[in-house]
C-alpha cells in the first residue's frame, strides 16, 4: 500500500468513519436532551433538569469531537481529492456551502447562546436555543446525504467534454434525488437509535449500579431512552426495506454484492442470513438461508427476479466501455458483512431496548442481586455501541458498494485523486490524524465514563436576573 | 456585474469575516500563555470567547464550503497545493476546538496546563499559517497549465510569505489583547491593555511593511488607498486603545484587519490564483468559476440567509455583552 491512491482511500474510510460516530449522537442527543428541557419546562420537575444538565454535558463533549472531526471532512475533499473536487464542484459543492449556511451558523451560534445562556435568558427563550440548535443538526444531515446521494445516483446535471465536469442543471432535482428522500430518514432514524441507547445505557447503569440515588428520574430516562430506540429502530426498518427496493434500481451491483450473488435468480431468491465460504462465487461450505427473502428485500415481490453480479459485470462493461475500468463488482465480503453486521446489531439494539422497557412496566425497577440483572447490566453496557456500529456498517456498506465509482456511472475512485499530492504527504496526514484520533478517543471515553458516573448534578434552577457579579452558569 | 465577481466579492466578504472574528479568538488563544498570571486568569480569558469561538469558525467552514461550490478549481488547487500547511492548520483547528471544551471538565493542574498548552499551540498555528497561506496566493505560486500547483512545501517559505505570517500573528495578537480589554474588568484589563500598546506597536511595522510590499507589487492605486486605510485603522485602535477607548480601539483592528484582506483580494482580481510560471496557468474568476446556473442559484440562498445569519450571530454577542472578571468564575 504505498501508492497516494491507496492511502487517500484508506484516509478518507478512517476520517469518514471517525467522523461518523460522533454525528448520529450528536443529532439525536441534540433532540433528546432539547425533550428533556422541555418536560421540565412544561411540568416543573426538576428532576428533568437535573438529566437535562448531565445528558447536556454528556451531549457537549461529543459534539466537540464531532465539529472538528466535521472540518477535516470537509477539507479533505479539496487535499486528496482535487480531481473529483474539479468534476462534481458545480453540482457537490452548493449542498455543502449551504449546509455550512443554514445548519453549522444555526447549530454553533444557538449552541453558544445555550451553553452560556442559562442565566441571561428567559428560560422559554434559553429553551428554543436548544431546539434551534438540534434542528440545524437535522438540517445539516439532509444537505449533506442530498451531496452524497449525488454520488450513488447522479441526477439533475448534464457533461462538459469540454471542461471535462459534471454541470448542475436542475437544483431541485438534486435535493429531491430519491435516493436522498429514503436515505435521510433512514439515517435520522438510525442516528435516533444511538442516541436513545446512550440515553437508555446510562440510566439503566445507574438503575442497577447505585439503585438508592434518583431512581425515578432515571427511571423515566431509561424509558425515553428505549421508546426513542424502539420507534427509531421500527422507522430504520420500514425505511431500510424501500431503500433496499431503490437501491435495487439504481446500484443493482450494490444489491449483489450485498448479497454475493453471482448469477441472475429469476425467481423467489434466498436470502443469506449467515454464510461460511469465500463469497467469490463457488458453492460456500455452509449458509444458512431464508427462501426467496432477498426477492421480497430487493423488489418487493417474493417471487421477483434478482440479477446477479456476472451478468451485471457483462452489462456495464458495454456500458461503460470508456471508462477504463474492467471490473465493475466491489469487494464481496466486505459489502455482504457490513450489510449482515449493520441489520443485526441494529436488530439486537432493539430486542436489548425491548428487554430494557419490559423490566421498567408499569413503575418497576430492576430486582437487585438477581441473575437476569447482572445481565440486563452487560447488555446496557453494549447497548450504545450495537446501533452506534450499525451505523458505520451501514455507511461502510453504502460507500465500498458504489466501488469502483466515486460518482456512480460518471467517475472512476481512482480518477478522482489529486494528482499533485504525494504518498509521501498522505501517509504524513493519515498517520498524523490518526494518531490525534486515537489519543482524542481515548480522552472522549474517559471524559465520558466520568461525567456518566458523576450522576445527576445539582438542579439549581437557573434565576433569569441582571445581577451582573453572580458566576457563569455554564462557564468552562 | 458577472456572477463571477458578485462570488469573488462574496468569497472575500466570507474570509473578512473570518479573520475579523477568529483573528480575536486566535489572539485571545494565544495570550493564555501570555497575559493570564494564575488558572483563574486563564478561565476569564477562555470565557470572553467562549459563547461565541465555535460561530466564528463556521465562517471558515462556510467559506470553504462556498469555495467548493463557486469556485470548485480554486477550491481544488488550494487544498491540494498547499497540502501540508492546510493539515498543520486542521490539527491545531482540532486541538484548540477539543481543549476550549474539555479544559474545564477536570479539576485537575496537569490536564488544564496540558489544554492550555493545546489552545496556546492551536491559535498561534493557524494564525501564522493563514497569513503565510494567503500571502502565497496573492503572490503566486508554480501552478502548471492544469492549474495543478508543482512547488514544493519550501516553496511557500519566501519572505514575503513569512513577513505575511509573522504579520497575521502580531495582528491577530493586538485584536485579542484589545477584545480582552473590552471584555474584562480588573487586573487582566490593566495588562491586556498594557499588552495591546507594546505588541501592537510591532504589529504596526510589521503590517506597514506587509502592506507597502504588497501595494508595490501590484501597484494598483486601489490597493495603495485600501492598504494606507488599513494602516491609519490600525493606527487609530492604537491611539483608542491608548486612551482607553476600547470599543473604538477593536473597530479599529476589525477595520484594519478587513483592509488587508481586501487589498489582498482586490490586488488578485481577477485572477484567484496567480500562477508565476506562466500568466496564462494562472486560475480565474472566469475559468476557476462553477456555471452561471450554480451561481445563480447559490447567490439566492445568499441574499436570502447571509442577513439571517447576522442577525442572529449579532444578537448573540449582545446577549453575552457584559465584561467579565475573575470574581464571575465559579469556584
Amino acid at each position: 500500500m504505498d501508492t497516494a491512491l491507496d492511502l487517500a482511500r484508506w484516509q478518507f474510510g478512517i476520517t469518514t468513519v471517525y467522523h461518523f460516530l460522533f454525528v448520529p449522537m450528536t443529532i439525536s442527543l441534540a433532540f433528546l436532551v432539547a425533550i428533556m428541557q422541555t418536560v421540565w419546562w412544561r411540568t416543573g420537575n426538576e428532576q428533568w433538569l437535573r438529566l437535562t444538565r448531565l445528558f447536556g454535558k454528556l451531549f457537549l463533549i461529543n459534539f466537540a469531537m464531532g465539529i472538528v472531526t466535521g472540518i477535516v471532512q470537509e477539507f479533505q475533499f479539496g487535499m486528496n481529492w482535487s480531481s473529483y473536487s474539479r468534476f462534481v464542484g458545480d453540482i457537490f459543492g452548493a449542498p455543502l456551502a449551504i449546509e455550512g449556511l443554514l445548519a453549522f451558523f444555526l447549530e454553533s451560534t444557538f449552541l453558544g447562546l445555550w451553553i452560556f445562556g442559562w442565566d441571561r435568558l428567559k428560560p422559554g427563550l434559553h429553551l428554543m436555543t436548544i431546539w434551534i440548535a438540534a434542528i440545524g443538526t437535522a438540517l445539516s444531515a439532509y444537505f449533506i446525504l442530498a451531496a452524497n446521494s449525488f454520488m450513488q445516483n447522479p441526477v439533475g446535471y448534464t457533461m462538459n467534454a469540454e471542461r471535462g465536469r459534471a454541470e448542475l442543471t436542475d437544483f431541485m432535482a438534486v435535493l429531491t434525488n430519491k435516493v436522498a428522500l429514503i436515505t435521510v430518514p433512514h439515517t435520522l432514524f438510525a442516528a435516533f437509535m444511538v442516541g436513545g441507547g446512550f440515553v437508555a445505557a446510562v440510566a439503566m447503569w445507574h438503575l442497577i449500579r447505585r439503585p438508592e440515588r434518583d431512581a425515578d428520574a432515571f427511571r423515566g430516562a431509561a424509558r425515553l431512552g428505549a421508546i426513542t430506540l424502539l420507534i427509531a429502530g421500527i422507522g430504520v426498518v420500514i425505511t431500510g426495506d424501500i431503500q433496499g427496493k431503490v437501491m435495487t434500481e439504481v446500484q443493482p451491483m450494490k444489491m449483489a454484492a450485498a448479497e454475493a450473488l453471482y448469477e441472475d435468480a429469476d425467481e423467489c431468491a434466498p436470502f443469506s442470513v449467515f454464510t461460511i465460504g469465500t463469497l467469490d462465487g463457488s458453492k460456500p461450505l455452509w449458509s444458512l438461508e431464508v427462501p426467496c427473502l432477498l426477492s421480497q428485500l430487493a423488489t418487493g415481490s417474493f417471487d421477483g427476479e434478482v440479477r446477479g453480479i456476472n451478468s451485471l459485470n457483462a452489462e456495464y462493461a458495454e456500458t461503460y466501455a470508456d471508462s477504463g475500468l474492467t471490473d465493475f463488482s466491489p469487494n464481496i465480503p466486505v459489502t455482504y458483512w457490513s450489510f449482515r453486521l449493520m441489520m443485526g446489531l441494529g436488530f439486537a439494539a432493539m430486542a436489548a431496548s425491548a428487554w430494557i422497557l419490559w423490566t421498567l412496566r408499569k413503575g418497576r425497577l430492576p430486582r437487585q442481586g438477581a441473575r437476569s440483572t447482572r445481565w440486563l447490566l452487560a447488555t446496557a453496557i453494549v447497548l450504545p455501541l450495537l446501533p452506534l456500529f450499525a451505523n458505520s456498517f451501514g455507511w461502510i456498506f453504502t460507500e465500498m458498494g458504489r466501488q469502483p465509482w466515486v460518482v456512480f456511472g460518471l467517475m472512476p475512485t481512482e480518477a478522482g485523486v489529486s494528482p499533485s499530492v504525494s504518498a509521501a504527504q498522505v501517509w504524513t496526514s493519515m498517520i498524523g490524524f490518526t494518531l490525534l484520533y486515537g489519543a482524542l478517543a481515548v480522552v472522549e471515553v474517559k471524559l465520558l465514563l466520568r461525567y456518566i458516573g458523576k450522576g445527576l448534578p445539582d438542579a439549581n434552577p437557573p434565576r433569569h436576573d441582571d445581577d451582573s457579579d453572580r458566576p457563569l452558569a455554564f462557564a468552562y | 456585474m458577472e456572477l463571477t465577481t458578485v462570488w469573488f466579492i462574496l468569497i472575500a466578504f466570507l474570509f473578512v469575516g473570518y479573520f475579523v472574528l477568529e483573528g480575536f479568538d486566535f489572539g485571545v488563544g494565544m495570550l493564555v500563555g501570555l497575559l493570564a498570571k494564575d488558572e483563574k486568569e486563564r478561565r476569564v480569558l477562555v470565557n470572553t470567547i467562549g459563547p461565541v469561538w465555535d460561530g466564528n469558525e463556521v465562517w471558515l467552514i462556510v467559506g470553504g464550503g462556498a469555495l467548493f461550490a463557486a469556485f470548485p478549481e480554486w477550491y481544488a488547487t488550494l487544498f491540494s497545493g498547499f497540502y501540508l500547511p492546510l493539515f498543520l492548520i486542521l490539527v491545531a483547528l482540532i486541538i484548540r476546538g477539543v481543549a476550549f471544551e474539555y479544559r474545564g471538565l477536570r479539576e485537575h493542574q496537569a490536564w488544564r496546563d496540558r489544554w492550555d498548552w493545546a489552545i496556546i499551540v492551536g491559535s498561534f498555528l493557524p494564525a501564522l499559517l493563514w497569513g503565510v497561506a494567503f500571502a502565497n496566493i496573492a503572490r503566486g505560486v508554480p501552478l502548471n497549465e492544469s492549474h495543478e500547483y508543482v512547488g514544493g512545501f519550501f516553496n511557500l517559505l519566501n519572505p514575503y510569505a513569512l513577513l505575511g505570517g509573522v504579520m497575521t500573528t502580531a495582528v491577530f495578537l493586538t485584536h485579542g489583547a484589545i477584545f480582552v480589554a473590552l471584555k474584562t474588568v480588573g487586573d487582566i484589563r490593566v495588562r491586556a491593555h498594557a499588552f495591546a500598546q507594546r505588541v501592537g506597536v510591532v504589529a504596526a511595522l510589521l503590517a506597514v511593511a506587509f502592506i507597502g510590499w504588497t501595494a508595490a507589487r501590484d501597484g494598483d492605486p486601489a490597493v495603495w488607498i485600501i492598504g494606507a486605510v488599513a494602516a491609519v485603522a490600525f493606527l487609530g485602535a492604537l491611539a483608542a486603545s491608548h486612551a482607553e477607548r476600547d470599543g473604538w480601539a477593536f473597530v479599529g483592528t476589525a477595520v484594519a484587519i478587513a483592509g488587508v484582506v481586501i487589498m489582498l483580494f482586490v490586488s488578485l482580481f481577477p485572477d484567484v490564483m496567480p500562477s508565476t510560471l506562466d500568466p496564462a496557468f494562472s486560475l480565474t474568476t472566469e475559468n476557476a468559476s462553477s456555471t452561471p446556473y450554480t451561481l445563480k442559484i447559490m447567490t439566492w440562498v445568499a441574499v436570502a440567509f447571509t442577513p439571517i445569519v447576522l442577525i442572529y450571530q449579532s444578537w448573540s454577542y449582545w446577549v453575552f455583552r457584559k465584561r467579565i472578571g475573575v470574581q464571575h468564575i465559579p469556584a
